[in-house]
């Protein structure tokens, strides 16, 4: 009995720092376009998008830490810890790309994330459910304005089709990933603190369609290879750059206060 | 009053008695020009001014650190847009302003054309440039346009709370370790004639102050806010145990004010002129930027016209 509850313990940490490590990757990642964006209402709407992933990720830091009980903050987990240690989507790692795959990658994320959240609102673990309460309305900003801007470049120019075409390919083998339950994420869906991936998968393939139909993009064909392990610590190899930079001040100058 | 000395005195009257001109008033050509040419200068300042900031924003050594100089960063893109629409009452298009921008034709603040090397100029550039920028746009927020007053009064709200974590990152720097300790000082002595620059050239040089002055665009003097910028500042300086790169510097208590050395007034126009530190590296970034966004700011477009030609020929149908 008490084995069991350990092993449920230990899921859900492994689970919530996850969910931090997809979440501050990817907002640091649109950070990236800050100062760059193609139309200065585009750079603020990607910084907003940013904050408040930012903002989520330290949610579930800060809940990683209690569950830990080591007396760790948020900043350990995020400066001192190696690529082989983060547990986030590959998805989130990719490179910004050009305006279309930043705009793809946020789309597959999103259209994830707004579901995601949606019945992680009613998870038993009320700390997971508070968490996900608070971003449920941020996110329902991101998904319409992803889902606004693969219409509007799908259904733009020829040059912007194309441009979407391309990303698309790019990125879908790498949304295979959030459908796809680690064993932790198994023990946590089984407890019934999770919500069911497969029902997931159903409700993010009908929001991928719905949107991508009124594109008149189509999701790509023959490219089903799901590209996986972000969650259980193998990479790509964009990560560890990222990292490096990220961590870069806090690596030269240990143990100060910033 | 169609007579040409008719309108300008009653123009002026109406400046005289503080009352606001709008778009849509007759105001004297210069009025409009040097309107245009300052408002436009300062959203350039805003949009230039993201980079030096942005090159720490990945580095950011804490997530909250991280946040908040994101939020910062955010806020002068937002002033960017205020301003440019601001300038749009005056009957330019922002695509106008940002080609003069690019081909030079435009100025934009110097002090974004110094290199931010260390994270330490975080700090200074949210303390000092922003503490200057305040000092220069406080008085911005009753200038005689309405259109730029309303806009400065809200970028000044957020300018301070710039202002302030920029001197948080300072503090947290100088209650640190030796190395933390001379990362700001290093930061200020880069950063202090630089600043001090940013009030415009001294008042017997400046070309478009008096006009300015009488019109009531400006309330200050350049030399005046300077003054009071060094005595506001060098108090906040000693608390942080640092100390400032001027030799010549001393209270006066005859002025009731801090004597100061002179400005490097060389380097000044050297900078103003093109040939600062980062002059070519920003412009050619922003230009960068630009051409590489466009495909998407037609993609937009694009769209938009097919969606005002399928609601026309609903509405048609209908």
């Amino acid at each position: 009995m008490e084995t069991a509850k350990n092993k449920t313990n230990q899921a859900l940490f492994n689970v919530v720092l996850s969910l931090a490590d997809s979440t501050l990757i990817l907002s640091h990642r649109l950070s990236e376009w800050c100062g760059y964006g193609p139309v200065i209402e585009q750079d603020i709407a990607m910084s907003n998008i940013a904050l408040d992933l930012i903002g989520e990720a330290r949610n579930f830091y800060d809940y990683a830490a209690k569950l830990e009980g080591a007396g760790k903050t948020e900043d350990d987990y995020v400066y001192f810890r190696e690529s082989k240690d983060y547990k986030n989507l590959l998805l989130c790692e990719q490179l910004n790309g050009d305006f279309a795959h930043t705009v793809v990658r946020q789309f597959f994320f999103d259209s994830w994330h707004i579901h995601f959240l949606d019945v992680l609102r009613n998870s038993p673990d009320e700390t997971l459910a508070a968490i996900a309460g608070k971003s449920f309305m941020e996110v329902s900003y991101h998904i319409k304005w992803s889902s606004e801007w693969v219409i509007r470049l799908g259904d733009g120019t020829e040059k912007s089709k194309q441009k979407m075409e391309t990303a698309l390919e790019a990125l879908w083998p790498f949304s295979g990933e959030l459908m796809e339950a680690t064993e932790d994420e198994k023990i946590l869906i089984a407890a019934g603190i999770l919500p069911n991936f497969e029902q997931l998968k159903t409700i993010w393939m009908e929001q991928i369609m719905s949107v991508l139909t009124r594109a008149t993009l189509e999701v790509p064909t023959g490219k089903n290879t799901v590209q996986t392990g972000g969650k259980t610590g193998r990479h790509t190899e964009y990560l560890s750059y990222l990292l490096a930079e990220m961590q870069s001040v806090q690596r030269a100058y240990p143990g100060l206060k910033w | 009053m169609d007579n040409i000395v008719d309108l300008e005195k009653h123009f002026q009257d109406r400046i005289d008695a503080e009352q606001r001109i709008e778009p849509k008033e007759w105001m004297p050509d210069a009025y409009r020009k040097t309107l245009i040419r300052q408002i436009s200068q300062h959203a350039h300042s805003e949009i230039i001014g993201m980079l030096p900031e942005r090159n720490w924003l990945t580095r950011a050594p804490s997530l909250n650190r991280k946040a908040v100089l994101l939020a910062k960063i955010q806020d002068e893109g937002g002033h960017g847009l205020y301003l440019y629409s601001a300038a749009e009452t005056l009957g330019v298009t922002r695509e106008d302003l940002l080609d003069d921008l690019h081909s030079g034709k435009a100025k934009y603040s110097s002090i974004f054309n110094y290199p931010t090397l260390t994270w330490a100029d975080m700090g200074a550039i949210g303390w000092l440039v922003d503490g200057a920028a305040i000092m220069n746009q406080v008085p911005l927020c009753r200038t005689s346009y309405g259109p730029y007053a309303r806009a400065m009064v809200r970028v000044c709200k957020e300018e301070s709370f710039h202002q302030r974590q920029g001197y948080e990152i300072m503090m947290a720097l100088c209650e640190g370790s030796e190395e933390q300790k001379q990362m700001a000082q290093d930061a200020l002595n880069r950063w202090w004639w630089p600043v001090l620059m940013m009030f415009g050239p001294k008042d017997d040089a400046s070309a478009n102050s008096e006009m300015s002055l009488k019109w009531k665009i400006k309330r200050f003097s350049n030399d005046e806010l300077r003054q009071r910028f060094v005595d506001m500042s060098i108090p906040q300086i000693e608390y942080l145990g640092l100390t400032v790169p001027d030799s010549e510097l001393k209270w006066n208590a005859e002025r009731g004010h801090y004597d100061f050395g002179e400005v490097n007034w060389n380097e000044f126009w050297e900078v103003v002129k093109g040939n600062g530190p980062c002059n070519h590296q920003r412009l050619e970034t922003r230009k960068k930027v630009y051409e590489e966004g466009e495909w998407v700011r037609e993609a937009a477009l694009a769209y938009a016209d097919k969606q005002q030609v399928l609601r026309e020929s609903s509405q048609h149908v209908a």
